[in-house]
């Protein structure tokens, strides 16, 4: 096998970054709990290992790098003063349990942001520990749950999911200890209001619902939903993997959520890292204010402090061993702050001007669109149905093709109710000229499709690898290097 | 308009072929009565010299104190190279690899980091991470519920002399999913889980016991007999440890006849800083027997069509986004950049390295504790051995002294006297390899002075 090679390829016994050593002293350790063995790791010299991990990096694409039109991802640009300002040395230096009367600029910091985040989603309260899209939703099922449960409701345990939803909806309603009921879209995107009416009930705890929806539409009778399910003694949720699209033009709150998730690595343009760290922010409305994850950022006076269970008794817990991924925090405090009000509105401005422009353009070349009836919101769907019945080339051909010529490949096969689609999200930090580079690729791969659909099926060719083989992957699992010694006579 | 690089003639452009008359017209789907009027509440804008200008102010008022806390988070030396190589946009700015083609670079790194980890904890498979150590732990009792099908109670032991917040946590993600936790005590002297405690469970449908070494109170348990114990009666074993500490200490894998079955932990003392509270992240490793029932991304080295080596995300079938309201769990992102850290941190550090920075730590701590205990009405809480936190009990209340002392520029340790109030006035501290022997000076003069 021709291969890169693995920083174990390096090590050679005896070589280190010595520099990185602290004075030698010997380690007190009673001969029963000592290690007897050392730990596999590469001896390496400083050079060796930061030139194989510079390497490695080059082998990525990333926002930086490639235009990512990642649907459902915002992949926008992060701007490097965000980094610089969460690193500089005392926010860096600080222990999280270290006394608040240290830490006044910190939570400055954060309680500002709680603020602003509440004033953007038009909630009530916000909580920024859960450290991710995912514990977010957690955090908010869980607080439905604590909230019916408080008033000795205890039959509510049915989540209302869409079938357009995220795989991580009905996989935080199953870990809260609810069960999932799954309601169709309409033809043309919008919630099949007759399924809801029929699906709520005694049982229902509420809904989990992203607006402008994982198809790249707005559901426009957002009020009728939030009618059925409050009057069926529900609450609703807010998904908001989508709300770059809405930034500044219409609020969750005043839509009728009674808790959200924001997701700060998209929205607020902190980095994905490579799949995170991320920070999954929850605002809430009045009603769920006692329930909110802590800590809390609380102010007396002048002077901040962290909230804990001895401010909200009935509050779902802990989720993390700190206050959350706090530097992420910073680094979107950073950001908002140089947004401002007016930057903040034309986020959603320009992510829904980028996005009708591509969709338009990819019309107008002869793609289909999956809603073409619909105006997109910061992202939309086409579907490859076509070309995949005529030509036999695939959405993930065409996504695999786009990377040989430098694009990062929108969302394939997502949502899965959409055959043969690519979800396109843009985001508004991107350049007219290269949403038309986009085009004319996606055009050249279409006529490459009708010429010589082979050669599509077979991208990507210039990337550090061709297509990778997933079921040997599975199959042979081949999770850890094992080095020649290890692995033994062969 | 920051970040947006449209000029005029792009947007007159791009609305015309839109057929749109004014970007508005985009939006006119959104009720117009829902609209939102203004954000009065958000500030204008500051352009980045303003914004810095900002955050230096906040910062030095927060200022740069000597740190004495551990308490599951630990100020080490990270190398130069880490974060410059870390905060590449290469790095930075991907996304999670799923075109695999186009993430070789976070793939490679992620199985190398998945290498390491199973090497350092003695375990066969390591997932990418998860998001921190305390929800790492959650994650692990909800899997050995899986693992475990001969167990019914979904009842799991855990130490008193466990990170009480981890507990915290777990009982909070677990909520819904009916595990019971029991506590069990520990020996008063010792500050380690009492053997007794645990007997008491014998013959018990019992899913898992939970172990940390070094505990909270930074003193050794003893793994072995508690491994065994565990094994012995049907339970599985979950370790949660520091991974440093894995340089001296004999790892998971190793403990008791069989070796533990989940080992969990913060990654946080290998490279990331301490940054009031993250983000760090969780790691676990287990058997190979138990990699299905992982959560988390994992990722395995295979061939493309070429025959050429490459990386990939695989078992993707335990996932959300595959698997839904049955997943493993309902994790997607991760903590991706602190693994990037990591790993280059223990690739810079080595074994010796972090070895090295073990008995540093350890022969720190040591003259710490000697010279705090010289100071009147200070004793030592524990006899027996210990990594690089010890209790102290003092003969006055812990936040009045932790408050003096702050404002003399010292963060003196952790407060035990809420959480732990049959110890007193119980303080925690540490010292890594970071606290010099002045600084230890300093601190013992100045606890002195407050303690007069």
């Amino acid at each position: 096998m021709q291969s890169r090679a693995l920083i174990f390829d390096h090590s050679r016994t005896g070589r280190s970054a010595s520099a990185q050593h602290p004075h030698d002293v010997k380690a007190d350790v009673p001969s029963h709990l000592q290690r007897k063995r050392r730990p596999a790791l590469p001896e390496v010299s400083e050079l060796q290992a930061v030139r194989h991990y510079t390497r490695l990096s080059q082998l990525n694409f990333s926002i930086d790098t490639h235009f990512y039109p990642l649907g459902s991802c915002t992949m926008k640009y992060n701007p490097r003063a965000s980094n610089q300002f969460a690193m500089l040395p005392e926010f860096l230096g600080r222990h999280p349990l270290g006394p608040a009367s240290v830490g006044q600029g910190f939570l400055a910091c954060m309680y500002e942001l709680q603020e602003m985040l509440k004033e953007v989603t038009g909630m009530k309260g916000v909580s920024l520990t859960p450290m991710a899209g995912a514990q977010g939703e957690f955090a908010g099922v869980a607080m439905i749950r604590a909230y019916h449960r408080a008033r000795g409701d205890l039959a509510r345990t049915e989540i209302i999911v869409p079938d357009a939803a995220h795989g991580t909806n009905p996989a935080t309603a199953t870990m809260c200890g609810c069960t999932v009921v799954e309601i169709p879209s309409l033809p043309d995107g919008d919630i099949d209001l007759e399924a809801l009416k029929q699906a709520v009930g005694p049982k229902t705890a509420g809904i989990m619902l992203t607006n402008p929806s994982t198809l790249g539409v707005f559901e426009r009778r957002i009020q009728e939903v939030a009618r059925i399910v409050h009057e069926a003694g529900g609450l609703l949720y807010y998904d908001g993997a989508n709300l770059n699209a809405i930034l500044g033009k219409v609020r969750p709150g005043d839509m009728g959520f009674d808790v959200i998730h924001m997701n700060l690595h998209k929205t607020f343009s902190t980095p994905h890292g490579g799949g995170g760290p991320g920070s999954g922010a929850v605002g809430v409305n009045q009603r769920l204010l006692p329930f909110m994850p802590i800590p809390v950022v609380g102010r007396d006076g002048d002077r901040y402090r962290w909230l804990d269970e001895r401010d909200l008794p009935q509050t779902i817990g802990r989720l993390s061993a700190f206050m959350g991924n706090a530097g992420v925090l910073l680094r979107a405090y950073v950001y908002m702050r140089m947004l401002g009000r007016a930057g903040m509105q034309r986020v959603a401005e320009f992510s829904a001007l980028n996005a009708n422009y591509l969709l338009a353009r990819l019309k107008q070349a002869g793609f289909d669109a999956a809603y073409p009836g619909r105006r997109a919101s910061h992202e939309f769907i086409i579907t490859l149905k076509r070309q995949a019945r005529d030509l036999n080339v695939t959405a993930m051909d065409f996504a695999k093709r786009l990377l040989d010529y430098g694009f990062h490949a929108p969302t394939t096969y997502f949502p899965l109710l959409v055959p043969e689609c690519l979800l396109i999200e843009p985001t508004e930090t991107e350049a007219k000229e290269d949403l038309d580079a986009f085009v004319e690729a996606m055009i050249a791969i279409q006529r490459e499709a009708e010429q010589d659909a082979p050669k599509v099926k077979g991208a990507p060719y210039t990337l550090p690898v061709r297509r990778l083989d997933d079921v040997r992957a599975a199959k042979q699992l081949d999770l850890t290097y094992q080095s020649a010694a290890e692995r033994g006579p062969s | 308009m920051p970040f947006i690089p449209h000029t005029q003639d792009d947007v007159a452009a791009m609305l015309a072929a839109i057929g749109a008359s004014s970007i508005d017209d985009l939006f006119e789907e959104i009720p117009a009565a829902l609209r939102t009027k203004s954000l009065a509440g958000i500030p204008e804008a500051l352009s980045e010299m303003e914004v810095g200008r900002l955050m230096q102010s906040r910062a030095r008022q927060d200022g740069r104190p000597l740190n004495f806390i551990g308490a599951g988070a630990y100020e080490h030396h990270i190398p130069a190279a880490v974060w410059a190589i870390v905060t590449r946009g290469e790095f930075y700015s991907a996304y999670t690899p799923y075109q695999a083609e186009a993430s070789q670079g976070t793939l490679q790194l992620l199985y190398e980091y998945q290498t390491m980890m199973a090497s350092l904890t003695g375990m066969q498979v390591s997932n990418a991470s998860l998001y921190d150590g305390a929800s790492a732990l959650a994650e692990a009792c909800l899997m050995a519920v899986r693992a475990h099908r001969k167990s019914k109670s979904a009842r799991i032991l855990v130490p008193a002399t466990l990170n009480p917040t981890y507990l915290q946590v777990s009982r909070a993600i677990t909520e819904g999913q009916n595990l019971a936790f029991d506590v069990l005590p520990y020996e008063p002297k010792l500050g380690t889980t009492q053997q007794s405690g645990l007997t008491a469970y014998t013959g018990q449908d019992i899913t898992a016991v939970v172990i940390q070494q070094p505990n909270f109170f930074g003193q050794l348990e003893d793994v072995d007999a508690i491994t065994d114990w565990a094994h012995a009666n049907n339970a599985l074993v979950i370790a949660v440890v520091n991974p440093l500490s894995l340089a001296i200490y004999k790892p998971p894998g190793e403990w008791g006849a069989k070796g533990v079955d989940i080992v969990v932990g913060d990654g946080q003392p290998l490279g990331v800083p301490l940054s009031s509270g993250g983000p760090y992240f969780g790691f676990m490793t287990t058997r190979m027997e138990y990699v299905r029932q992982m959560p988390g991304r994992i990722i395995g080295r295979t061939v493309d069509l070429d025959g050429k080596q490459g990386f990939t995300l695989t078992l993707q079938a335990r996932e959300q986004h595959i698997r839904r309201s049955k997943a493993t769990s309902n994790i997607c992102t991760n903590q991706g950049l602190l693994v990037t850290a990591a790993t280059i941190h223990m690739s810079l550090l080595g074994a010796v390295g972090l070895e090295q920075v073990a008995a540093s730590c350890q022969h720190q701590t040591r003259k710490l504790v000697e010279a705090l205990t010289k100071v009147r009405g200070v004793t030592l809480a524990f006899n027996g051995p210990r990594f690089h936190e010890a209790v102290l009990q003092l003969d006055r209340k812990v936040d009045d002294v932790l408050e003096q002392l702050a404002a003399r520029g010292i963060v003196g340790g952790f407060d035990l006297s809420r959480r732990y109030p049959e110890l007193g006035n119980a303080l925690l501290v540490c010292a890594t390899e970071m606290r010099s022997d002045e600084d230890i000076e300093r601190y013992a003069t100045t606890l002195a002075e407050v303690m007069k």
